[in-house]
């Protein structure tokens, strides 16, 4: 009994820990982040190898989901005689929500995991501590570029999300179910208000990839440095990262449409 | 209180050292004196905290206790900017190399000059050559780190550690896992760019035929203080019981071959544990 009340103690304690130690890893990033301006190209190759290098998966998911979502708005719809009324739905849904959400989870699982095994791998073999001792500062070198190309790199994404989302709804119920072309993007141009709801979804994307993308650098930072303490932290960034993003959808959906 | 050393005295000094980790005495009231211009080996059993030295000295550990002065500047006390300034003009090698796996053996070696200074690509060029040649690896320039043997990979972190013509250069562990011909081009170019480049090196190993060889003098460290110091020669002729054990390598003596527990009979024989 005793050992499970002070088990629970020392997990609290250690969970506390780790965050005070993000915290305070997330302000040293933040303070070096003038070299984002005055080396661009560090970042610009990071935007790459986050950013572009995840677009396939972003365009490929994005389609589908507009698809499935053309679908079944669809057969629900047309029930009530309203099958026009289906880009509203498709648009609404994937810029309110599960353009941002969507993404993020997808963004966490492909950029986020990659970003905390190169970082983790770095540290293990030394390379980070090596940069150290060249007086080169990885906070400026590594951590910061990275930092800012994941955080620039997923509300941009999200917004492809959605785009290419909208897209697939087309293609599914204009082509295939007849809905008339011209209707859909009407409602979906009556029915989305710009500060409603693109706006807040973007604000969600922000509010996404700021987190993801700590999370990820973090975890990397902070991995053991051994092989089994890589694979841990890659699996932590996909996971915290996850749940942190649709804890964080609820509280901000919450926060935007709660008072509405 | 110490006063801090001048130019001709020595390069490194340690005084009454103390640190720890959790729990685990790494050091306990150690003192020593690295010369300037020589090549020192700090020898000791595996976990006696020989690349926690190094850390120490190179800034990137705080001691719990005790000062640690590089040039007459104490290490812990700088500025994160006068931090940096002084490890510019430190070299460190790492026992796995490491170099930076996403740039070729070329940008390696250019790394810390592009880093540090503006130098045109010409001359950046000729330097990194420079570099490379004193190795042996100036065909090399193209290679991917991955594809570099462990010897290799250790002698262009040690081009890319003289890079900046540092005053001072750390070795960890130069002779872990190397055949006899590597281990012989490692030995020769640490004593060679000791030489022709006049600086201060300091070793840390457990290979006792190669330290031997190689340095001018020879501190043993064991249980967190200074066993032994000397000139090689010196050590190996008036060695107490505990450096004559390292240095001959035997399994048992005053270093126990035992991790220090509850006895064997108990172990074997014990009660049954409670829970």
């Amino acid at each position: 009994m005793i050992d499970a009340i002070t088990g629970l103690g020392r997990s609290a304690l250690n969970a506390l820990e780790v965050f005070g130690r993000a915290f305070v890893f997330l302000l040293r990033v933040l303070a070096s982040l003038d070299v984002v301006l005055r080396r661009f190209g560090l970042t610009l190759f990071q935007i790459y190898s986050v950013g572009v290098r995840s677009l396939l998966i972003i365009v490929v998911s994005g389609l589908f989901v507009g698809m499935v979502l053309g679908y079944q708005g669809y057969i629900t719809l047309v029930n009530f005689g309203a099958a026009e009324a289906l880009g509203g739905v498709v648009a609404l849904s994937l810029v309110r929500e599960l353009g941002p959400v969507v993404t993020a989870l997808l963004f966490a699982g492909r950029a986020g995991s990659a970003l905390t095994a190169e970082l983790g791998l770095m540290k293990t073999t030394e390379q980070l501590s090596a940069m150290e001792m060249m007086a080169v500062n990885p906070y400026r070198r590594i951590f910061a570029p990275r930092f800012v190309a994941g955080f620039l790199s997923m509300p941009l994404l999200a917004a492809i999300f959605s785009a290419v989302g909208v897209m697939g709804g087309y293609l599914v119920g204009v082509g295939l179910l007849g809905v008339d072309s011209g209707a859909y993007f009407s409602q979906m141009q009556a029915v989305t208000d710009w500060n409603e709801d693109v706006l807040s979804g973007v604000i969600k994307s922000i509010v996404f990839g700021f987190v993801v993308t700590w999370i990820a650098v973090f975890q990397g930072f902070n991995a053991q440095p051994t092989s089994e303490g890589i694979s841990r932290a890659t699996t932590q960034t996909v996971v915290v990262s996850s749940l942190a993003v649709l804890g964080l959808d609820f509280i901000l959906t919450g926060l935007m449409f709660g008072a509405g | 209180m110490a006063e801090p050393p001048v130019a001709d005295s020595p390069h490194i000094v340690i005084e009454n050292l103390c640190f720890r980790r959790g729990r685990k005495v790494i050091f306990d009231d150690l003192s020593m004196r690295i010369p300037r211009g020589q090549v020192t080996t700090v020898m000791g059993p595996s976990g006696s905290g020989k690349t926690t030295l190094l850390r120490l000295i190179g800034g990137q550990l705080r001691p719990d206790n005790g000062r640690i002065w590089v040039d007459g500047q104490e290490v812990a006390r700088l500025s994160t900017r006068r931090l940096y300034a002084l490890r510019k003009r430190m070299g460190m090698l790492f026992q796995s190399g490491a170099l930076l796996t996403d740039l070729s053996v070329f940008e390696n070696v250019a790394f810390p000059l592009r880093e540090h200074t503006n130098l045109p690509e010409d001359v950046l060029q000729t330097l990194v050559l420079l570099k490379l040649e004193a190795v042996g690896l100036r065909a090399a320039r193209d290679l991917d780190p991955a594809s570099l043997s462990g010897g290799m990979a250790r002698r262009v972190a040690l081009a890319r550690a003289i890079a900046l013509d540092p005053d001072l250069i750390m070795y960890d562990e130069p002779f872990t896992g190397l055949d006899p011909i590597t281990m012989g081009q490692i030995v020769s170019l640490i004593r060679r760019t000791n030489q022709s480049l006049g600086l201060t090196s300091v070793l840390v190993s457990h290979d006792v035929a190669e330290a031997m060889a190689i340095s001018d003098q020879v501190v043993l460290i064991a249980g967190g203080q200074v066993v032994d110091a000397g000139a090689p020669d010196e050590l190996k002729a008036r060695a107490s019981d505990w450096s004559a054990q390292f240095l001959q390598g035997r399994p048992d003596g005053p270093v126990p071959f035992h991790y220090p527990g509850a006895s064997y009979r108990d172990d074997l024989l014990g009660q049954r544990r409670d829970d």
